[in-house]
């Protein structure tokens, strides 16, 4: 095996990064490939939590680096699905304590054994971000259908096409269809033009995250809220899969009234 | 959206797009518009050394395509017939 090192990032903090890593790394192990997410984020650790796999960190990213534990010993297994594994990030220490060099021999000794590796980077473009960009063979950008969003996404775009990286692509995250056919919120249409780079998914709005975020089991373990689909269909796409998106615009009866199923 | 912009239909998307339009191209060519009438006064200094042409017309745009940038200039000449000396 030779992994495939996906990095997702965002420039602006707060847009889904966390869900979609967590999401995407669910629905990769659901269709049988060995996993690794790694959390990026030193210092603001939440990986963990979305997972929920919080009560079950012994040694994190940093023991790694400075040599206090195997990797393996930090290698949380999803006991839902035994082919994913969390690294958890360091929770108080110092964010210099792991560099870009680091994170590429991280990735280089896992390589052989697993078939992807998420990285969840921290928002802005400090160092968290250059750890996590340097061993990605894709970077996945999530932004979300509106300004500040938008222009930091385009921010970091650019810093990739200077490093002379992989063209990223796009996943539009929190979607509002009914705002969009409103016109009151920048579409799927209006993001991919203002920014012009290859889109990846799109995931509609759904209260079902934050559900699944306090529960700790992200909803692309089961394929029931749209949002989920979303993001399993996310993952056949990076498997080579050609998969149409979702089409947002039907709106049957439930949802018509509010329903949530 | 205030009443005028209701009736006349003006989304805020569309806003959103046009700013953003406009702050992208700021971002990427790190120009703010003052710096770009400096560059444009600079523009028809030299050019005008050369070859008479109309200042006031002259026009300098940032156009997209794609992810790259180009600057245009519309510099218009004055046509002047040829002055003979002798």
């Amino acid at each position: 095996m030779t992994a495939k090192i996906i990095t997702v990032t965002s420039g602006k903090g707060g847009v889904g990064k966390t869900t979609t890593v967590a999401n995407i790394s669910v629905a990769l192990a659901l269709e049988g490939k060995k996993v690794v997410c790694i959390d990026g984020d030193i210092g603001l650790r939440n990986l963990d939590v979305i997972l929920g796999l919080e009560n079950r960190i012994v040694y994190d990213l940093v023991d790694i680096v400075e040599g206090r534990c195997r990797t393996r010993q930090a290698m949380i297994r999803d006991k839902r699905l035994p082919d994913l594994f969390l690294i958890p990030a360091a929770q108080i220490r110092d964010k210099n304590a792991v560099s870009p060099s680091d994170m590429i021999r991280l990735c280089d000794e896992l390589k052989p054994e697993v078939d992807f590796i998420l990285i969840d980077s921290p928002a802005g473009i400090e160092r968290g971000f250059r750890n996590s960009i340097a061993p990605a063979d894709q970077i996945l950008i999530v932004t979300n259908p509106e300004m500040s969003a938008v222009r930091d996404a385009d921010r970091v775009i650019g810093l990739l096409e200077a490093d002379g990286k992989n063209p990223p692509s796009l996943i539009i995250n929190r979607l509002n269809p009914s705002m969009v056919r409103r016109g009151d919120m920048l579409s799927m249409e209006d993001v991919f033009d203002l920014l012009r780079i290859d889109v990846i998914g799109i995931i509609p709005e759904d209260e079902n995250v934050i559900l699944a975020s306090n529960k700790g089991t992200p909803l692309a373990l089961d394929g029931k809220t749209k949002a989920g689909q979303a993001f399993r269909n996310i993952s056949r796409r990076l498997n080579g899969e050609q998969v149409p998106f979702l089409d947002l615009n039907h709106q049957n009866i439930w949802d018509r009234f509010g329903w949530r199923r | 959206m205030n009443l005028f912009e209701r009736l006349i239909g003006k989304k805020s998307a569309k806003n959103a797009k046009e700013r953003l339009q406009l702050v992208l191209i700021h971002d990427r060519i790190d120009l703010t518009p003052l710096a770009i009438e400096a560059l444009k006064d600079d523009l028809i200094a030299a050019i005008s050394r050369h070859i008479d042409i109309d200042p006031a017309n002259v026009k300098i745009e940032i156009e997209t395509e794609g992810r790259s940038q180009r600057l245009v200039a519309d510099i218009p000449l004055r046509s002047t017939p040829r002055r003979r000396t002798g």
